[in-house]
């Protein structure tokens, strides 16, 4: 039970993108950003840094053969700036040397003149000004307006929620390798191989046939190598390209906060009416998404906080408004949760707002609006097998809410400088890219002679396990030893049109492909054996633990026998196939549809300590009962939850972007943007597997709507038990100083706490 | 020349002194599995061990290769996560950590590894808390750290159950290390001491844990003078009434010192919040003070101590700490100067000493704002006292006024209110990425409050005081 690439890891033998072995004549690449957040480019001189040591070229967008362009969603993205910088950290050049530090040392001889423009940086501002990356986006269930007069209580509110740097270990690069007759090849830390084959191909005017993207694995992604890995790929090609010669590009840790993408910051309204027993009427919200300087892949995400605006609940009337909003900050981008995170931030805070106002626990206003079978989502789909109802009791129950929060009440009366609080969360996550034709994936498998067995999918390893989740379904479908069986690293010339690894469906998409292969390969290999022992009808052969059965009689015939055979008799011991999402849907002009595959669920209890004195605080526990359907790989499932648990609640705690009012990011390192260490973490993770119903899982009305071998995706739900830290802490800080406000404001930094406790 | 030992390798190289550790073993001898995550000492990836012959004793340590000039490693030895195996197999470490889940994308790992190792090669009782100390200065973004502490217990377990004549043997029979880490020790004596003399340094660097941060691109192409403790002490010791430290003492050699313990019995406990354990491996006292910072852990307890400065250029001088700072990071020095040590009367009996900190992260970070206090209290009036504060001023502040108010009046909740009323008029704080100023007046305010909760818990009223 363990990650496959885990051996290598501990050994320090993987290789990552600064490792690749490349040829001794390699040039190292520095990019030359704009240290202004808006301006035009007035004057842009090369000529001293070109006559700097080891220099071999400086290239910018005039350099560019084909289309200076990387815009994924929306075509506004250059890869270099042409008259106008938008932010800090915006491309203009990259200059190549025969070493790193020549190549740095020249981009500071680099000339640019601006004219410096006042920078927008919030999004409210950006609002006000109409600067906006796409049209308004709204999400409506019922009727709002008239839900309004019905509601005994109604409560209006502001939310704000901070950005977040992914900081995967590995920073973000690649190596560019130019082969012959245009053709290239990339080594690239990236979650979309295609992409970056797709941009490259535009970049430098050739066809997709001529770039060759490898993936071999990432030092961590978090949704921050899904768009924003291409970039650096697109440089490094272009460099290549021109000078003919192998060029390597890797961002610093100080470039690389500063340059690339974030989780987006949020601002936004809500309006919450309840009856006075605690029933939700009516909830409008409007998200100020901070979406940066271009569209990256803001629309999507916006798109994902309107699905996730009311988590795991069902609202009969709700309006959601969506407004993705143009600043003078870097493009944002995915992070693990992709929009949703923000969106269940919102609601919890109305709904936590409303049960302090109406003097009623908030988990009972969570209890009384949980989604029930059959309920409908705001964008039109229904609620099918929802355990939101399950989860919550089983965690209350197993955990004995009411006893922790006596005990947290007990010890809060006793002690003065010492605060607890307490803090319960439902969550309810969406499976499936709502771009729908992403959801699909396919896979390549070959078998040697050997028997040893070859599989390449779409899926790109960036810690998550997805080639270990893989090799396990292939070996179950196969039935024959994991030993067998290699996943390769991730190749566009091997699987072509890949869609990201991304949304927590690398699993379900390239699993179900790897299923679908291995029984094209298995019909050969019984049709083989079949014709082996005489037996008229295949279908009555059987591969059971690395062995053939007729009618399920052991035979003497085993796996790698019959591979033999088949390859003497001519035939095809290699199989690719295509997997597709069934019965997904989205219409974005009404904004209704049947988005997801399935929904996974889950219920979390947080408890913390305030230091009332010095405003610091420690997570006691988190306790969850998470729903994993059939997890096949456990060691892989409990590394996400608790992971992503940790990561949950580093956005809500201690990690914490800050830009000065030109736009400046001032938290741009490790010493001052602070991700959990290892004393951050809660003293305790308890995980509770909710249990399945298997009778239920083999229902044809179910089978659709859970991932390969009645497992579930598990990359993203887990981090936004996190946002239960936020009230848990809000709760403790509030039994001390019972006069704060109800602003809800995250990270809950030091700071920000000492000055709640303290607020008059 | 440089010579020293990797992993079992003995390496000669005429590379320049100043040159980082972390590219030589990358790029020039070509072990990747060291790893590049921050280049600031902050991420812990490209932590490796060193071993140093003290008293014919090795001693291993952990350190950031990404801060460490290559002219400071003579005549040691580094093991990196490639030095700790032979043939194929896996160390319990590494079995551990593939057996728990303690590694996900694996950027992290072999720093983990590595910071793993050196703890049990150090600590024949596993301790969790302890262990877990050793991997303060090692993040990883995936795992939520479970899995690593699952796969500490499970080694010590593993290091439990083998058998060997000394400790040594038994972790070399349960293959934490390998065999030729016997043979070391001897292999380091045969290679000879080596001088480095330059004119007119650029730059002296004593540890480097914070220049090589700032500067390390513009460092590495120059001469520049690296300080050890056979140019100058590291000894820290008591003599007649003073307590003296050595310029290039670490930040954990103060730490474990007895005299230091003595006088603070506290300052293991204060400072494991001062970087983490492969910064105050390589972290010297003396960097810490002349770095200037204003929200130095070190200096601040130093200032409280009433300590002095000792200075070696053409003459010799000697400046209290508390005057040694003349503006933001301006100091009274001249270029010439170096500190050859650091002093400070000892305390009389009776005194009482705490220290404050507070930051965004409680470990592995930078204050927002800290401060101590030395106190000696009979009969309930204040006999004695020194207060500091950092983060509150554009330099390491002793808070003169409010100390100075304090003396000689009885310690009531209405004098400490009135002490932090002065305490904000003596400072002036600035909003920056460790906090608003508002918030670091109001965090001096509470950090003042602690320092008499805590030390005269039955004297003060915290529910009135606050």
């Amino acid at each position: 039970m363990k990650n496959i690439d885990s051996v290598h890891h501990v050994r320090g033998e993987s290789i990552f993108i600064d490792d690749v072995k490349v040829p001794e004549n390699t040039l190292s690449a520095y990019v030359f950003y704009s240290p202004i957040a808006s301006g035009k480019i007035l004057k842009l001189d090369f000529s001293e840094a070109l006559k700097s040591k080891g220099v071999k070229g400086i290239f910018s967008a005039k350099d560019i053969p084909g289309e200076n362009q990387i815009g994924g969603i929306i075509q506004d993205e250059n890869l270099f700036a042409e008259e106008e910088v938008h932010f800090v950290g915006h491309p203009i050049a990259i200059v190549v040397a025969e070493k790193y530090l020549q190549a740095k040392e020249a981009s500071k001889k680099i000339h640019v003149e601006f004219e410096k423009h006042k920078p927008i940086l919030s999004p409210r501002e950006a609002a006000e000004k109409k600067s906006f990356i796409i049209p308004p986006r709204i999400f409506q269930l019922g009727n709002t307006e008239n839900a309004w007069k019905e509601c005994d209580y109604v409560f209006e509110g502001k939310v704000e929620s901070g950005g977040q740097e992914h900081i995967y270990l590995e920073t973000q690069g690649a190596v560019a390798i130019p082969i012959e007759n245009e053709l290239l090849k990339i080594y690239s830390a990236t979650q979309s191989p295609t992409a970056v084959q797709r941009t490259i191909a535009r970049i430098l005017a050739i066809s997709m046939n001529k770039v060759e993207v490898n993936v071999h694995r990432l030092g961590g992604g978090f949704g921050g190598k899904e768009d924003q890995a291409t970039a650096w790929a697109c440089m490094a090609a272009l460099a290549a390209y021109k000078l003919k010669t192998p060029v390597k590009l890797i961002l610093n840790r100080q470039d690389d906060i500063r340059i690339t993408g974030k989780r987006h910051p949020y601002s936004s309204d809500y309006k919450i009416g309840l009856t006075k027993e605690g029933k939700i009427l009516a909830y409008e919200v409007t998200f100020y998404q901070n979406a940066g300087a271009a569209a990256d892949l803001s629309p999507a995400i916006l798109d994902r906080t309107l699905f996730h605006c009311t988590n795991s609940y069902f609202i009969p009337n709700v309006k959601a408004t969506g407004l993705s909003c143009k600043t003078n900050l870097i493009p944002f981008t995915a992070f693990r949760g992709f929009g949703g995170p923000q969106g269940m931030f919102v609601i919890e805070s109305a709904i936590h707002h409303a049960a302090n106002e109406m003097n009623i626990p908030v988990s009972e206003i969570q209890k009384k609006n949980l989604l029930k079978e059959n309920d409908e989502f705001s964008y039109g789909q229904k609620a099918v097998n929802s355990f939101a109802i399950k989860s919550f009791k089983l965690c209350e129950e197993k955990f004995e809410l009411k006893k922790l929060q006596d005990e947290v009440e007990f010890f809060n009366s006793k002690n003065f400088l010492v605060k607890k609080g307490l803090a319960i969360i439902p969550i309810t996550f969406g499976i499936s890219f709502t771009t729908t034709f992403l959801n699909q994936a396919s896979a390549l498998i070959h078998i040697y002679t050997d028997g040893s067995i070859n599989v390449s999918t779409a899926a790109v390893e960036m810690g998550q396990g997805v080639n270990a989740k893989l090799k396990r379904i292939a070996a179950k479908t196969l039935s024959v030893d994991e030993n067998r069986i290699n996943v390769d690293s991730t190749n566009t010339s091997r699987v072509a049109n890949t869609s990201p690894t991304a949304a927590s469906k690398g699993t379900d998409l390239n699993g179900f492909a790897v299923i679908d292969a291995c029984n094209i390969l298995l019909e050969r290999l019984k049709k083989v054996a079949a014709e082996e022992l005489g037996e008229d009808d295949w279908t009555n052969i059987t591969f059971k633990n690395e062995k053939v059965f007729d009618e399920d009689e052991p035979t003497t015939l085993t796996f790698t026998e019959i591979v033999r055979k088949a390859y003497i008799k001519r035939i095809s011991l290699t199989a690719q196939a295509f997997h597709s999402t069934p019965n997904i849907y989205f219409d974005p002009k009404i904004n209704k549809g049947n988005p997801f595959a399935y929904h996974v669920y889950g219920t979390a209890i947080i408890q913390v300590t305030l230091d009332c004195l010095r405003g610091t605080y420690e997570t006691d526990f988190v306790k969850v009962v998470h729903d994993f359907g059939e997890s096949f790989h456990n060691q892989i499932d409990i590394g996400q939850v608790e992971g992503g648990i940790v990561q949950g609640i580093g956005w809500m705690s201690s990690e914490e972007l800050i830009w000065n009012n030109e736009g400046k990011l001032l938290t741009d390192a490790l010493s001052t943007y602070k991700v959990p260490d290892i004393h951050a973490i809660p003293k305790e993770i308890t995980i509770v597997p909710l249990p399945y119903d298997k009778e239920k899982l083999m229902n044809d009305e179910f089978k659709d709507k859970i991932g390969p071998l009645n497992s579930k995706a598990i990359g993203e739900p887990p981090f936004m038990y996190g946002i239960g830290f936020y009230f848990a802490l809000f709760n403790a800080i509030k039994s001390f100083n019972p006069k704060i406000n109800f602003i809800y404001n995250s990270p809950l930094t030091p700071e920000k706490v000492l000055m709640m406790l303290y607020e008059n | 020349m440089i010579e020293f030992i990797l992993n079992q390798k003995k390496i000669s190289t005429n590379t320049s002194p100043t040159n980082v550790l972390l590219d030589f073993i990358r790029k020039e001898i070509k072990l990747t599995g060291t790893k590049e995550g921050c280049r600031e000492g902050d991420c812990g990836a490209c932590t490796v061990m060193i071993g140093e012959l003290i008293d014919n004793k090795i001693k291993y340590k952990t350190i950031n290769s990404c801060l460490v000039p290559i002219g400071s490693i003579h005549k040691k030895h580094i093991v990196t996560v490639e030095g700790l195996t032979v043939n194929n197999s896996l160390t319990p470490i590494q079995n551990s950590l593939v057996e728990e889940g303690g590694t996900q994308c694996g950027f992290c790992t072999p720093g983990f590894v590595i910071s793993m190792t050196c703890y049990f090669l150090n600590n024949k009782n596993f301790v969790e808390h302890e262990a877990i100390n050793y991997l303060g200065g090692n993040i990883c973004r995936c795992t939520g750290y479970y899995g690593i502490i699952r796969s500490l217990t499970k080694t010590s377990e593993i290091i439990n159950n083998s058998e060997g004549k000394t400790y040594l043997d038994k972790l070399i029979s349960a293959k934490i290390i390998p065999e030729y880490f016997k043979i070391i020790p001897k292999e380091l004596k045969q290679i000879k001491s080596n001088k480095n003399k330059i004119d007119k340094p650029k730059f002296v660097i004593g540890g480097g844990t914070d220049l090589y941060v700032q500067k390390w691109e513009e460092i590495v192409e120059t001469k520049s003078i690296l300080i050890d403790t056979k140019q100058i002490s590291n000894e820290i010791y008591k003599k007649e009434n003073e307590i003296i430290i050595g310029a290039t003492a670490t930040i954990e050699e103060f730490i474990n010192s007895k005299v230091i313990r003595k006088i603070i019995p506290q300052v293991k406990e204060y400072l494991e919040l001062f970087g983490s354990l492969p910064i105050r491996n390589k972290g010297t006292v003396a960097g810490n003070i002349v770095n200037a910072s204003p929200i130095g852990d070190i200096t601040n307890i130093l200032l409280t101590l009433n300590s002095k400065i000792h200075l070696e250029g053409k003459k010799k001088r000697i400046i209290p700490l508390e005057k040694f700072y003349l503006g933001y990071k301006q100091l009274d020095k001249k270029k010439n100067e170096i500190v050859t040590k650091i002093t400070f009367e000892i305390p009389s009996k009776n005194f009482q000493f705490n220290f404050e900190k507070v930051s965004k992260r409680t470990y592995l970070d930078i204050a927002s704002v800290n401060s101590s206090i030395g106190i000696l209290v009979k009969e309930n009036i204040i006999k004695q006292i020194r207060i500091s504060a950092g983060g509150v001023a554009p330099i390491p502040l002793y808070l003169k006024n409010t100390s100075e108010f304090l003396l000689n009046k009885e310690i009531t909740n209405q004098n400490i209110i009135e002490a932090t009323k002065i305490a904000m008029s003596e400072i002036s704080p600035i909003s920056d990425a460790r906090g608003t100023a508002e918030y670091k007046r109001l965090l001096l305010r509470q950090l003042i409050f602690a320092h008499f909760i805590l030390l005269f818990p039955e004297r003060i009223n915290a529910e009135e005081l606050l």
